[in-house]
Parts: C-alpha cells; structure tokens; sequence
C-alpha cells in the first residue's frame, strides 16, 4: 500500500541491488575492499561479487560476533572490509564487537545492516530490526546512514569506502521509489530539504522519505505547507538545518521505520530541546510488531502518508 | 635473544610490573605475572616488529586478548622501544593514554583495543586472513587468558580459523587454571582444552609457560600448514611466592612491604 499519488506508477527499487553492484565496482578500483558476511551471500545479493572475487568474500558462517571480529582484524591487515548482515542479527548479536572492535577501535569497516526495520515482516520481531539506529546511536565515533534510495546507496557506500573510520549503514529490502535530487548530491552530515514549507517540517528518514514527501502533497492540498527534510546522515546530524526548521516552522513530525526511543526522532528532539524547543510529533514503531507483512506493518503503525499528514495537521493547528 | 637472556629479561619485567601496580594502587598483578614470560618471548624473541615504525604493513601482529593484564602489555612494550619507560609511572592515572586496558589509538605496538573478554582471537583471525591475501608472510598472534576460552566467540573463531586452515595464525593460552572468582575446573571446566582445539583444526603444542627455551621452540618458527594452540602451563602470580596460585591476587593491590618482599624474591 504506497498509496500516495506522486509515486503512483513509479519504478519501486530494492536498494539491495544498488547495494551489490556499487560494492563490485568499489572492489574493481580498490584492492582493499573486502566482503565478509554470516552465511548470507544470498540475502545480501552477494552472488555477483563472489564469482568476480572468490577470495575477497569472507564468508565466516552463523557467526556474527566473530563476523564483526574477523573485519576488525581485516581492517588491521590494511583491508577495508564491508560487513553484509541482516540488521537485527548485526546490530544486536555483534553490538559489543561494534562498540570495541569498530568503533573504539576506530577500525575502517562498514557494517551494512541489511534488510533493516521491519523488512522481514511476517517472520516477526526476532528478524525485525528497529532498534539498531537508538543502539548505534549511543556509541561515540561511529558514522551512521540510512540511504532513502539506489542513489544515496551507492553514494552512502562511495563515501564509506573513504571514511578511514567505522561505519554503520541501512540498506534496505522493503522496495521504495527515487527521492533523491540528484543535482544536489549528496552529503554526508547534511539533511536534504526534497520540499520548502513553511508551517510544519517532517523528518524522515529511509523507507519513510517517500511518504513523507506523499504526506506533503496531501497537506498542500489542504493549505498546508510542509517542508521534507530527508535525514539519512544521523551521525554526523545537520543541526543547522533541523534548528532552522524549528525557527522557521511550527513543529517538527519525525517518521522512521524504528524504535520511538533513541532514533531518529530522539536525535531530533535532543538537539531540538537544548537549542531551540519546538512541538513534535514522534512516528514510529512503539510495540512488538504483530504478523503482516511490511507495508501492513508499516500502516498498522501509522509509518504512511495519512499517519505523517495527521501529526502535521496537529502541529500545523 | 637466548633463553637465558630473556629469562633475565622477564625477571625485570616482573620488578617494573610491581612497581607499576604499587604506584597506580590498580591493576591485575596475577595475571600480569602469570603471562610475563609469554609476552617477553613474543616481543623479545619472535616478533618481526620496529618500535620505530608501530605500524609497519608486514609487521608481526600479537593481539592480547586478556586486556586487563595491560600493564604485562605496557611494560614489554616500553621495554622493547615502543615508548619511554619512565610513561610507566602514569598507569591508570587521570589522562594518561595507559589505561586499564590497552587503546590502539593512543598507545604504539597495541595492535586492538581488548577488554570484555573474548574479542582478540576473531581479530586475529581476520588480521591473519587479511594478511594471507594479501601475499604478506607476517605472522598473527594471539595471547589469551584461561577463562576467557568459556566465551562463546572464542569457538567461533577457533571454527573458522580451523576451516580456513590458518597456518599463519598462533594462539597461545596462560593456562593459569584460575579466573577472577576461583578455578577454572570449579566454574567451568576447559578440559580436555588441548583436545578441543586438535578437534577444531588446530596443530596444539603444550608447552611450560615460564620455560623460555620451550616458548621459543614452538614460536620462533613458522611451520605450520594449520592454526597453531599453544597450552602454555603457567602459574597465576608467578614469581612472587605469596602470590602464587592464589585467586585473590587476580586484582588485589600489594602494600608496600609485599611490593618490597616480591622485589627481593626477583632480585
């Protein structure tokens, strides 16, 4: 249920394929890259690399601690390596090896956290990862990204392959349209303003940011101007541009397809309380999901354009 | 270095290691004695390293993966040139880059940053495959605790590096037989750890963790078409005779007069 009229009749993308092949042209410029993954050559649509770069995946099997591990120690050995996981497994299996080995460490790895959010729908909590954005968030030195597209993928995985520091990134399967201005680039640590408004700002951040932009549409229709900011940088944060929005606009509706505690819209409200205090609006994931699939799961909790359109209007008022 | 050379070498380890508790009034001096020997083979008669150049791309890599014996770790470093000894003397005090546990970031020749348990021998491994591939012939080593093999992730890399074959890869236990509360065989027995391992795909070699002649004999040399385990046989405290073998000297702190009392025991 994408619903909305602007994305009506737009080609869908499963980021994941943006994913498989930016990581294959990154390996063909840049010996260093290395894959190492946990028995998931599939889920992470590892099979192109494998058959150009046997040696440089590094398959350690259902062991994600020891995955984790293993790309510090590749890191050590001057390798760059880019950790493919299903999210929930990364984030909360191997969450002290991302805080010791990656992080304080200050090793240069990427831990791609596949498949994130609710992506696994139907298989439930236990493969749903919300919390890994609020878990992540808490370790110090440590960039975090949630490309909303195939474009900010791609140029998310440039810049990592880059970075020199650890990495944690989103790279979702639940398929989500084109959002991004390409002219405008992209930036690491610098919010995307995809829509000027004037009465209320919506923050949103990967599979949200087209819904967002739908909510959007469906305010103006009301006489409603609604700025979109996409915030796929949530380490480093662009606390200018949420500053201004608090300055320029009568609150702030933050949307992702998470924990309600310690992500996105807690990165939003602490700098907001502190600099500048504005009404907001939380949307996100506030209980163990029950069944559905992703685009159930995602109406159920109110992650679609009417949800955002409704906290809008209650701040707008 | 000959063994006795490094026989004396340990024995002013062990004197530096005591002052350098007694002045920080921290530390863990059990297991700091117990792996003196292990470390000072390593650093003074194995490793292919340049204090003057950390971090080398085809260095030799020793990971300590008992972290809370850092200052076994700092001792041997400054000792081997990586640092002045004279830093020792800021162990655990504010602001100084010897904390209580080893940081790559801030302190030359520390290769990861350990501390929970369990983290150094999956950074081995992966250092020791990054390396294979890429054609360097620099060895990885991996010094653990006892009790820290009851961490799961220890037997996930164990596996692997088995599968992988990892003939450029070592570990090497302080087979003290002591954790922080009591003995390993009353927590959580290892044994029969030597088997375990053989089990996984390693070469095992059982050594006496304070013999540096058998210490050299089984690291000096790269001859391994597999990972190597080394059960090196030690004793917690060693060297200073009220401290041997006694689970309460994994963090006690020595007063002054044991400080004194030990020092005359190595002189």
């Amino acid at each position: 249920m994408m619903g909305g009229a602007i994305f009506s009749g737009k080609e869908l993308f499963d980021c994941r394929q943006a994913f498989a092949e930016e990581l294959s042209a990154l390996a063909a410029r840049d010996e260093r890259i290395v894959a190492v993954c946990n028995d998931s050559v599939g889920s992470s649509n590892l099979k192109g690399f494998q058959a150009d770069y046997p040696d440089r995946l590094i398959n350690v099997g259902i062991a994600e601690q020891n995955m984790v591990g293993v790309a510090a120690g590749l890191a050590n050995a001057g390798l760059v390596p880019f950790v493919c996981c299903a999210s929930p497994f990364l984030s909360a299996r191997a969450l002290e090896q991302v805080k010791v080995d990656a992080a304080y460490s200050a090793y240069h790895m990427v831990l791609c956290g596949m498949s994130p959010g609710m992506a696994y729908g139907e298989l439930g909590p236990t493969h749903h990862s919300i919390e890994d954005i609020a878990w992540m968030r808490a370790i110090h030195d440590l960039s975090i990204l949630v490309p909303a597209d195939p474009y900010q993928t791609r140029q998310a995985m440039r810049w990592a392959a880059a970075a020199e520091g650890p990495v944690f990134m989103r790279i979702g399967r639940f398929k989500v349209p084109a959002v991004s201005d390409e002219k405008a680039g992209f930036e690491v640590g610098r919010a995307d303003e995809l829509r000027a408004g004037s009465d209320v700002t919506i923050v949103a951040t990967g599979t949200l940011v087209s819904r967002a932009l739908e909510a959007a549409d469906m305010l103006a229709g009301e006489g409603i101007s609604a700025r979109v900011l996409n915030l796929s940088s949530l380490a480093p944060i662009d606390r200018e541009s949420l500053i201004r929005a608090a300055r320029e606009t009568r609150g702030i509706v933050t949307a992702e397809e998470g924990v309600k505690a310690g992500g996105l819209g807690g990165a939003v409200a602490e700098i907001l309380a502190e600099a500048h205090p504005a009404p907001m609006r939380i949307l996100g994931v506030d209980t163990f999901a029950p069944t559905g699939d992703t685009a159930f799961l995602l109406d159920h909790f109110g992650l679609n354009a009417a949800g955002i359109a409704h906290a809008a209007r209650e701040l707008a008022a | 270095m000959s063994p006795q050379s490094l026989a004396d070498e340990a024995r002013e380890v062990r004197r530096r290691i005591l002052l350098t508790i007694e002045a920080a009034a921290l530390g863990h001096v059990g297991g700091d004695l117990s792996v003196t020997d292990i470390l000072t083979t390593l650093f003074f008669g194995v490793l292919d390293i340049d204090p003057a150049n950390p971090m080398k791309p085809d260095r030799d890599r020793l990971i300590l993966s008992k972290g809370h014996c850092a200052a076994a770790l700092y001792t041997v470093l400054a000792r081997r040139g990586f640092f002045d000894e004279s830093e020792l003397a800021t162990f655990m005090k504010p602001l100084s880059r010897l904390n209580g546990h080893p940081n790559r970031r801030k302190v030359p020749g520390v290769e990861a940053n350990t501390g929970p348990l369990g983290h150094g021998l999956p950074i081995a491994v992966g250092a020791a495959v990054g390396l294979r591939l890429q054609g360097l012939k620099s060895r990885c080593f991996c010094v653990t605790g006892d009790g820290e093999l009851q961490e799961g992730s220890n037997w996930e890399a164990a596996m692997y590096a088995g599968h992988r074959k990892l003939g450029n890869l070592t570990a090497i236990v302080d087979r003290n037989g002591l954790q922080q509360g009591a003995t390993t065989a009353d927590t959580n027995d290892l044994t029969p750890l030597a088997d375990k391992f053989s089990a996984f795909g390693w070469e095992v070699e059982e050594v006496d963790g304070h013999d540096h002649a058998q210490l050299l004999d089984v690291l000096a040399h790269r001859r391994h078409e597999r990972p190597l385990f080394v059960l090196a046989r030690t004793v917690k405290g060693k060297g200073v005779s009220f401290m041997e073998n006694r689970v309460e000297w994994h963090h006690k702190v020595p007063s002054a007069e044991q400080v004194a009392a030990a020092l005359k025991e190595l002189a």
